[in-house]
């Protein structure tokens, strides 16, 4: 027979000992919240303050009782958790706001009808008069600027994939670090830096010069676009590039296969879903380009199919206009309803390209299994 | 098929840097002939300038004749993908290409290089290259599955296959072994002893056993000092290389007894 002796066990093991219950960041939360709100209650009450304020008390209440129960080390770790943690919250308090404040005011233009389908051919300050003033439905809509938007990006896209794609292979394969590929990297650098607008005046400037004074085509927009694009382009396809192994080239090369088949057929699909999803996002960037738009494409209210010929209307621009020269300058509601329609339409649309990049990637990895 | 090598005078250089100095060796047809010597004593960088693969990094040049049956890989006019076509490397570390199934990984050599293939000489080429390798039992059933998906030792054998499958003359290998456990070493070492009934092999090697279980002849390198170039020591039968070395340099080297 034989006893084992269990000792009384205290409430606490001793290795916990000095630590602080796992409801004190609770227990400070809610004391933090009410006693924020009794400091704002005092000076006037909003949402902000009570949030800021709370979030300062919390802080300072939960480090302050783990200095005196847990001694520094953690009360650092606490008030380092804390920074990063609000830090976190106020980088997505405007993202959130953003989405919020467009979803609604743009979800009664989007759900009105015809605004997907119809353009602002016909639509006048009357109708929106009507609108305000008898209730009647808002009419007119995106649909020519969705087609000038989707036909503008798409013309920029494949201008900028090639020439960006070609140009990150040279660097990668072939630039050798060489004086040309250091003054292609430093070129590539500025090119990322040029504002929106210079590279409209650049586009119009050329077209003018070259077609004509007074060309302004999608076309003409979708060069200012590219010229934006293939700076990303060629950054995203380089590091795509750079990162794959030297093993594979070489293993490649071990074979007896040219540089260039290597290149086509070992290195680009090892890298693709990277540069696919670098493609997409260089997209996502210059799909909300207003300025360079304005200034070689001008805008538009009917439908213009012709992308090399006459202004073209474009969601940016749409939105741009219809804040700025409300179609009823008595009424400018209905123009504004309009407006958020199209920017809700227009962040939904680089949400989808994300979305599509992240697929692309999944799609196109390399596949690994057993 | 199979061809053997001679190298004469041999100096191989990174840009300025001097980092093998005057080789010669001859390499027998149809045989094994280990690298042996310490860390960047210049076996590896010699052994890549035997198909032309030194150069691909920048900067690197030769000077001096790697004769393949009395054909000079560096003579005017020779195209380094030829050479690498007739001469195959395996590397250190097991490179199959990731976005390829295991049976286009084998079918590599022929694909990229657009080669015509009608897919029943394909089939055949598959098979055979995976039991030259000794890894056909193991993958028979998933052919189409990625090659990244194998064991290491598994990988290193599939780039054999990858090798073999473009039918060289001579197969160079960079410490194939490096990487892998003992098992897989081991079926390695065989699929060397199967290989040298067909082709030239030349295998750097850091471990001395491996050397002399697997080899014929034996080349020894070192280096005098860092900065200094590496050299060809001694070269000769493996037996006489370990058991009774003319150079003081080898015998403790292969005795351990060096520094």
């Amino acid at each position: 027979m034989s006893s084992t002796l269990t000792p009384v066990r205290s409430k606490r093991s001793a290795l916990t000992k000095g630590q602080l219950p796992k409801y004190a960041p609770y227990v400070v939360l809610a004391l933090a919240l009410i006693v924020g709100a009794a400091i704002l209650a005092l000076i006037g009450f909003n949402a902000f303050g009570w949030g800021i304020v709370s979030a300062i008390l919390f802080t300072a209440g939960l480090v302050g009782w783990s200095v005196v129960v847990e001694g520094s080390r953690k009360a650092k770790d606490k008030l380092a958790t804390c920074l990063v943690v609000g830090s976190f919250l106020v980088a997505l308090l405007p993202l959130i706001s953003v989405i919020w404040t467009v979803l609604v005011n743009g979800v009664p233009g989007l759900i009105a009808p015809g605004f997907l389908t119809n353009s602002m051919n016909g639509v006048t300050g009357a109708y929106d008069n009507k609108a305000v003033e008898e209730g009647a439905p808002v009419i007119g809509g995106i649909y020519h600027a969705l087609v000038g938007t989707v036909q503008m990006t798409l013309v920029a896209t494949v201008i900028s994939v090639p020439v960006g794609l070609l140009t990150a292979i040279y660097l990668v394969e072939y630039g050798n670090d060489g004086r040309l590929a250091r003054a292609i990297t430093f070129f590539v650098d500025v090119m990322t830096g040029i504002p929106s607008i210079v590279a409209g005046l650049f586009a119009a400037a050329f077209f003018f010069a070259v077609v004509g004074p007074g060309t302004k085509t999608g076309a003409v927009a979708a060069v200012a676009l590219s010229v934006l694009m293939i700076p990303v382009v060629v950054r995203s396809s380089e590091e795509m590039l750079k990162i794959v192994p030297n093993e594979l080239r070489e293993a490649a090369y071990a074979l007896g296969v040219r540089k260039w088949r290597t290149i086509i057929k070992v290195v680009i699909p090892t890298a693709i879903s990277g540069i696919a999803s670098g493609v997409t996002l260089a997209i996502a960037r210059v799909i909300g380009e207003t300025a360079p738009i304005l200034v070689t494409a001008g805008f538009a209210t009917s439908i213009n199919n012709n992308v090399f010929g006459g202004w073209m209307a474009s969601l940016p621009t749409f939105i741009y206009t219809q804040i700025l020269n409300p179609t009823s300058p008595a009424n400018p509601d209905p123009s504004s309803q309009r407006a958020w329609g199209a920017a809700l339409v227009l962040i939904i649309l680089v949400m989808v390209l994300n979305l599509g990049a992240r697929l692309i990637a999944r799609i196109f990895a390399p596949k690994t299994g057993r | 098929m199979s061809k053997r090598i001679d190298v004469k005078d041999l100096n191989v250089y990174y840009g300025d840097f001097l980092a093998v100095e005057d080789v010669s060796i001859n390499i027998e047809a149809k045989s094994v002939t280990a690298f042996i010597g310490p860390s960047g004593c210049g076996k590896s960088t010699f052994l890549r300038t035997l198909n032309r693969m030194h150069e691909v990094l920048p900067g690197a040049r030769v000077e001096g004749e790697v004769l393949m049956d009395g054909d000079n890989l560096y003579g005017p006019g020779v195209d380094p993908v030829t050479v690498r076509s007739q001469i195959g490397m395996v590397f250190q570390r097991p490179n199959p290409f990731p976005t390829m199934s295991i049976r286009d990984n084998v079918l590599a050599g022929v694909k990229l290089n657009n080669k015509k293939i009608s897919k029943g000489e394909a089939d055949v080429l598959v098979e055979s290259s995976l039991r030259s390798a000794n890894l056909w039992n193991e993958v028979k059933d998933r052919l189409e599955k990625p090659g990244s998906g194998l064991s290491g030792g598994q990988q290193q054998r599939l780039c054999i296959a990858r090798a073999i499958a473009v039918e060289p003359q001579v197969i160079l290998m960079d410490e194939p072994c490096s990487a892998l456990d003992p098992i897989s070493t081991l079926a390695i070492e065989d699929l060397i002893n199967d290989l040298k009934d067909q082709y030239t092999v030349v295998i750097v090697t850091h471990n001395m056993q491996q050397a002399a279980r697997v080899s014929e002849k034996t080349a020894f390198f070192n280096i005098a000092g860092t900065g200094k170039p590496g050299k060809l020591i001694e070269y000769g039968n493996t037996q006489t290389i370990f058991n009774n070395p003319a150079v003081k340099a080898t015998e403790d080297y292969v005795s351990g007894r060096f520094g």
